[in-house]
C-alpha cells in the first residue's frame, strides 16, 4: 500500500506524520519504505537518521548544438515553448535551466546538429533507517524544476508492504508528481484559518486526481473548530488529531521522533496506522464492520 | 509616467522589493508579511505564494480588477479525426498520452492527452501526421489587483493541479511594481512560497533584499542553509529572522551563528507566543492584535529590515 502524506500549507507536520508513521509501522512488524519527495527541502533524514548505502547524481537532459552542422534554420527555436533554445542570426543560444527536456528541438532539426547532454540536477540517496527502508532526493540549488527528481525517488522505491511518500507542500506540479499513483492521500493540517484555506485547496487537488483522502489535524486545540466542521460537511474522515503540545514541538526541534520520546504520541500514531490500513484496503468493508 | 518599470516618479529612486521567504514551510512568513504591510506606510503587498495563498485572509482585500492568467499551452487530440497511429504517444516524454479516447468512424479507440500531465511542449501537435492535435493557451489561474486597509495588494490563485507557478509569480510581481510606481510608493513586500524551486526563484530574482524566516529546529537550520545557498547563487543580500526562537534557544543560536558565518545579516528573533495564531484567527495582523510579546518583537524586526532597505544599516553580512 502506498500512502502519500501531503498538505496545502507548509509546516503543518507532514514530515512529523510521515516519519512517525513509518517508525511505528516498522515497530509493529510491517515492512516499510519511506520516500522523501520534498526534494527542495528534504527533512525526513533528520528524524529517521538513515545510513546511506548508495548515492548517485541525477541528471537532466538539455540540448547541445554543433555549430558546424547547424544551418540556422531556426526550427528548434520555433518548436521550443520554453525559450530554452533560441536562434539569433548565425548563433544558437541554449538556456539549460529553462529546458523541459521534451526533445522537440532534436526531432525538428533537419541537419542532426543537436544532441542531448546531461547536466547534474540533484542526487538520489538510498539507505536504511533501522528497519525502515529510506529513499530521498536532494535538488541542486538554483534548479527550478523538481518533478524529474521526484519521479526518480518514486522509481527507486524498495519493495515493502507500506510505502510512505512524504510530499512537498502546495498543490502544484511537484505535489501532483509525488501524490500520483498513491492508494491513499493523508492531508495534514492545523486548525487555523491558513491551515483550513490550504486544506480546501489540497482537497480539491486530491479530488481532481480521484484519490481517496483522509485528514490529520496537527496542533489540535491551538486554533478554532472550523477545520473539523469543514471535514464533517465534506464527508472527509479525520483519522487522527495530534494535540498542541510544546513538548512535541521541542522533540521536533531536536530531530527526535515524538513517538519515541512520548509513548502517548506513539499510541496516537499506532491507532492512525490501524485506521489507515482499514481505510485504504477496503473503505466499504471497514464501515460495515464499524456499523 | 516613467518608461522604466519600477522607478518611483516622485523620488526618482527605484522601487525596492523585499522578498520574505522561508525554505521550510509554516515558519510564520505570511503573518510576518501582514505585520510588515501594516507597519510600512508606503508599500504594495504581493502575495507570491500562488499555490497556497493565505495573506488575503488577514488583509481582507477588496478586489478592484480580476485578470485571467494564461501561463502555458496544452495539447488536445480531436477524437473525431484521430487515426490512432500512435506517433504522439511515442514522442511524448511526459507519459501524458493515453490510448483510451472515444472511437470514431475510422478506429475503435483514439489517443487522449491527460491535461494534468501535459507539460505543454507541443511536440505531439507538431508531429501529428493528421494535424488533429490542437495546441493552444489555457487559462490556468487568476490574479487580482486589490485594495486593503494598508494599501494596494496584488495576489493570485493558481488553478488546481496547474503548472507555471513561476510565470504567475512574475506576473504578480510586475503588476505590484507598476502599481508602486504609479502610486509613488517606495516598496513592494513579497510573500514568497516555501522551498527553493521555480516559484521561489521567481520571487527572489532581482529583489533588493530577502528576509528568510526560519524556526529553531534542525529542519529549520537545514532548510535555511539551502535558502542561503539560493540567495547567494542569485547574489541577493539576505537577512535572517528566527521565529518561535525560545522553543529551542540552543538551535536558535546555532542558526544565528551559521547565518553570520555565511555572511547573512540578522533581523532579530520573535518569541513563541499564542497571540501569533490568535491574531490570524481574528483576521488581524499580529501588530494590530497586540502591542507586547511577539508583536513587540515584530516591530523590532521591521525596524531592522527598514534600516537595511534605507541603507542606514550596514549591508547584510557586515555586522561583525
Amino acid at each position: 500500500m502506498r500512502i502519500a502524506i501531503a498538505s496545502g500549507k507548509g509546516g503543518t507536520g507532514k514530515t512529523t506524520v510521515a516519519t512517525n508513521l513509518a517508525w511505528v509501522a516498522a515497530r509493529n512488524g510491517h515492512s516499510v519504505a519511506y520516500l522523501d519527495c520534498d526534494v527542495e527541502e528534504p527533512n525526513g533524514h533528520l528524524f529517521l537518521k538513515p545510513e546511506i548505502a548508495s548515492s548517485r547524481l541525477i541528471g537532466r537532459l538539455h540540448p547541445a548544438v554543433d555549430e558546424e552542422k547547424c544551418t540556422h534554420c531556426g526550427l528548434c527555436g520555433e518548436i521550443c515553448q520554453f525559450s530554452a533554445i533560441v536562434c539569433v542570426g548565425e548563433k544558437v543560444l541554449v538556456y539549460p535551466e529553462l529546458c523541459h527536456a521534451c526533445g522537440g528541438c532534436l526531432l525538428v532539426c533537419g541537419s542532426a546538429a543537436i544532441r542531448e547532454v546531461l547536466r547534474e540536477s540533484g542526487k538520489l540517496e538510498i539507505g536504511q533507517a533501522g528497519p525502515v527502508r529510506f529513499v530521498h532526493g536532494v535538488l541542486r540549488i538554483g534548479e527550478a524544476m523538481s518533478t524529474h527528481l521526484i519521479r526518480q525517488v518514486k522509481q527507486a522505491a524498495p519493495e515493502a508492504d507500506l510505502v510512505i511518500i512524504d510530499s512537498p507542500p502546495g498543490t502544484s506540479c511537484p505535489v501532483i508528481e509525488s501524490v500520483r499513483g498513491a492508494d491513499f492521500v493523508l492531508l495534514v493540517t492545523e486548525p487555523t484559518p491558513f491551515g483550513l484555506n490550504d486544506l480546501k485547496l489540497a482537497v480539491e487537488m486530491v479530488r481532481a486526481m480521484k484519490l481517496p483522502v483522509g485528514v490529520v489535524i496537527n496542533r489540535a486545540g491551538s486554533g478554532d473548530h472550523q477545520t473539523s466542521a469543514y471535514c464533517h460537511t465534506q464527508g472527509i474522515d479525520i483519522l487522527s488529531e495530534i494535540p498542541d503540545d510544546r513538548r512535541v514541538a521541542e522533540a521536533y526541534s531536536r530531530g527526535v521522533l515524538a513517538s519515541e520520546a512520548m509513548p502517548k504520541i506513539g499510541a496516537r500514531f499506532e491507532s492512525l496506522l490501524r485506521r489507515l490500513m482499514g481505510e485504504a484496503l477496503s473503505p466499504a468493508g471497514r464501515r460495515e464492520v464499524s456499523a | 509616467m516613467s518608461e522604466l518599470i519600477g522607478i518611483n516618479t516622485r523620488t526618482g529612486r527605484p522601487v525596492q522589493e523585499l522578498a520574505v521567504i522561508s525554505g521550510k514551510g509554516g515558519t510564520g512568513k505570511t503573518s510576518i508579511v501582514a505585520s510588515f504591510a501594516i507597519l510600512s506606510q508606503n508599500s504594495v503587498v504581493a502575495d507570491c505564494d500562488v499555490d497556497a495563498a493565505d495573506l488575503h485572509l488577514v488583509l481582507d482585500p477588496r478586489i478592484l480588477r480580476r485578470n485571467e492568467f494564461m501561463g502555458g499551452k496544452r495539447a488536445r487530440i480531436r477524437p473525431g479525426h484521430c487515426t490512432a497511429c500512435g506517433k504522439c504517444e511515442e514522442l511524448c516524454r511526459f507519459d501524458a498520452i493515453f490510448f483510451d479516447g472515444p472511437g470514431n468512424g475510422i478506429v475503435e479507440k483514439t489517443f487522449r492527452v491527460d491535461p494534468a500531465v501535459c507539460e505543454g511542449c507541443g511536440v505531439c501537435a507538431w508531429f501529428c501526421a493528421e494535424d488533429v492535435i490542437e495546441f493552444g493557451p489555457v487559462v490556468n489561474g487568476e490574479w487580482f489587483q486589490s485594495e486593503t486597509r494598508c494599501g494596494p495588494m496584488v495576489h493570485a490563485r493558481l488553478g488546481i493541479a496547474e503548472e507555471n507557478s513561476g510565470k504567475l509569480v512574475s506576473t504578480v510581481r510586475t503588476s505590484a511594481k507598476r502599481i508602486a510606481e504609479e502610486r509613488e510608493l517606495d516598496l513592494v513586500i513579497i510573500d514568497g512560497s516555501p522551498g527553493i524551486g521555480c516559484p521561489v526563484i521567481a520571487s527572489v530574482t532581482g529583489a533588493t533584499l530577502v528576509l528568510a524566516v526560519t524556526e529553531p529546529t534542525l529542519s529549520g537550520l537545514h532548510d535555511l542553509e539551502r535558502v542561503a545557498e539560493l540567495t547567494r547563487h542569485f547574489g541577493i543580500p539576505t537577512l535572517v529572522c528566527v521565529n518561535k526562537w525560545d522553543l529551542n534557544p540552543e538551535v536558535c543560536e546555532r542558526i544565528e551563528a551559521r547565518a553570520r558565518e555565511r555572511g547573512l545579516g540578522l533581523a532579530g528573533r520573535v518569541r513563541y507566543d499564542h497571540a501569533f495564531a490568535e491574531a490570524q484567527i481574528r483576521g488581524k495582523a499580529v501588530v494590530e492584535y497586540g502591542q507586547d510579546g511577539c508583536a513587540a518583537d515584530l516591530r523590532a524586526v521591521w525596524a531592522t529590515v527598514e534600516a537595511h532597505l534605507n541603507g542606514s544599516a550596514r549591508p547584510a553580512g557586515e555586522e561583525s
